[in-house]
């Protein structure tokens, strides 16, 4: 406080008024937080902690083993379904299914969500459609599809597709609504033709809300793909859960259960390496 | 190719933003457009560009444009309009890629408009990696690509910050000295009208109709920063504004 200009009056008052040092305080920091970072390892950390905690507590008989099995025994159960080959018996056909049905399921929502985000007409025909389909239970229309499409595969192909495709076309048509007006005014300006602006900027510029949606329709894939083949199927993972449950076989139990989660783990793996290829612009 | 506006009118609903406008681009200069905000600048370029249709008059292109001329009207944008998953010579490929052009030709054009707007070395930069300001020379690149008979220039540095705005008119002038082209320019900046245009057009506020048209003869070349001549005009432009502006924005204020 080196005021010179001051008023002789200001002047003589201010050596009174401040007689000691103005005390030091540093600012306190408040800022920081709400910023996710990667922290490598953490996930796998937990998963290990929660086996460790149930292997020591069942080994010591604090958790009962009608609770829980043995972690070990669940992975033993493993070796065994592997060596014998009946791990493939299980896992190629519900792979497979979930493969075919959400191909089908993903790829006509897709379609069909682009054409609502582009064409009026549909947009107002198909939204209440999908509206009205999209909170029914799909397990529940199994005995309908086994009607229509058989027994066999194509009922449990058309339940999968039918539960990936209504999310999806969901997700795909408010991405496509999304789109920055601005880059398609843009394009029209420079006479772009109308399938190239679709081409290059409605589908790259939805592509980030595609890829979310993905992830949701997948996840209702592997839930329904369990409740298909837990309702009819002699093979697949949700049969052999189904089988060890009612034999109370909790190892096998676990195993099958387990089998799931890797594929969901692999799935959303996948997903986010295709997030990574194709969304690298942004952030 | 000149362009010539009779008689243009345009409402929006009950909205008249536009009366009777009746404008002359001669080929070659730079017409800016001034007015307080809402006067209708943006509808008028809009309207010229063929993005929207008047309510009444004609909007007519006078002459053939010129040889190689890809797309006659184009336009630059304000918060320019770059596609953010597509490199910078990608963007300006864009343009180029659903014409009769073979590959070498495409080439050709992009290393040159890159080189006029100074971005050769940013050729594979993404647009998230750019500043304001070379993402407007992007915009500009890829409009100078279609080798347009008019650009219509939307408020083309309103997003950026002063002193880039400062560099980037001198671009645009060095731009036009090496190889004059014909523009509309859009803009609530005086000291850019001034500037930039041989022609400054004021609109009063809505409906706009056209106030006065000032001619600046001294060449763009002679043009600089805090020049006197181009004060006067100034101070001109903004006494004819004044007024238009404070209602402007009072009228704005009680919508």
């Amino acid at each position: 406080m080196t005021e010179t200009g001051q008023s002789p009056q200001k002047q003589s008052v201010a050596p009174q008024k401040q007689p000691v040092a103005p005390q030091k305080q540093p600012v306190e920091f408040r800022g920081g937080g709400f910023a996710p970072t990667a922290k490598r390892g953490v996930g796998a950390l937990v998963f290990v902690l929660i086996i460790a905690v149930m292997e020591w507590g069942t080994r010591a008989g604090w958790i009962s083993n009608l609770t829980l099995p043995l972690p070990s025994d669940v992975l033993a159960t493993f070796g065994e379904l592997y060596r014998t080959g009946r791990l493939w018996e299980h896992l190629v056909p519900s792979v497979t299914r979930l493969a075919v049905g959400a191909m089908f399921g993903v790829s006509a929502g897709i379609a069909v969500g682009i054409s609502i985000g582009l064409f009026s007409y549909v947009r107002a025909g198909l939204v209440p459609l999908v509206a009205a389909i999209f909170p029914i239970p799909k397990i529940a229309l199994l005995p309908l599809f086994v009607i229509w499409f058989g027994i066999d595969e194509a009922s449990k192909y058309a339940l999968i597709a039918f539960g990936t495709f209504t999310p999806t076309v969901v997700a795909t048509y408010g991405a496509v609504d999304n789109v920055d007006r601005t880059l398609i005014r843009m394009a029209q300006s420079f006479g772009v033709p109308w399938w190239s602006i679709v081409r290059k900027i409605v589908i790259p510029g939805a592509m980030p809300g595609i890829l979310s949606g993905l992830r949701i329709s997948l996840a209702i894939a592997i839930i329904l793909l369990v409740a298909a083949e837990m309702l009819g199927a002699e093979r697949g993972i949700g049969a052999y859960i189904l089988e060890a449950g009612s034999l109370y076989d909790l190892e096998r139990l676990f195993a099958g259960v387990t089998l799931l989660s890797l594929i969901g783990v692999i799935v959303s793996f996948v997903i986010g390496r295709l997030e990574k290829a194709l969304l690298g612009w942004r952030s | 190719m000149d362009l010539s506006l009779s008689g243009i009118c345009h409402s929006y609903g009950e909205v008249e933003v536009l009366r009777d406008v009746s404008l002359h681009i001669p080929s070659g200069q730079i017409v800016c457009v001034v007015g307080p905000s809402g006067c209708g600048k943006s509808t008028l370029l809009r309207l010229v560009g063929g993005l929207e249709r008047p309510d009444a008059g004609d909007i007519l292109q006078l002459g053939a444009p010129p040889e190689g001329c890809l797309n006659p009207l184009t336009y630059v944008f304000q918060d320019f309009a770059l596609l953010p998953w597509r490199s910078v010579e990608g963007n300006v490929r864009l343009v180029l890629e659903d014409r009769d052009l073979t590959r070498a030709r495409t080439e050709e054009i992009i290393t040159d408009v890159l080189a006029r707007t100074r971005l050769s070395g940013f050729r594979k930069a993404l647009p998230r990696q750019l500043s304001g300001g070379m993402k407007q020379r992007v915009a500009i690149a890829r409009a100078l690509a279609v080798n347009p008979a008019v650009m219509l220039m939307d408020e083309p540095l309103s997003a950026l910050d002063s002193q880039t705005r400062e560099l980037m008119m001198d671009d645009l002038v060095n731009l036009w000295l090496r190889q004059p082209f014909t523009a509309i320019y859009v803009t609530h900046n005086l000291a850019e009208a001034v500037r930039l245009g041989h022609q400054i057009v004021v609109l009063s506020r809505r409906p706009g109709r056209i106030r006065q048209i000032v001619a600046i003869d001294k060449p763009l070349a002679e043009r600089g920063l805090a020049d006197p001549d181009l004060e006067a005009h100034q101070k001109e432009l903004w006494h004819l504004m004044r007024e238009e502006a404070r209602a402007a924005d009072e009228e704005l204020l009680n919508d």
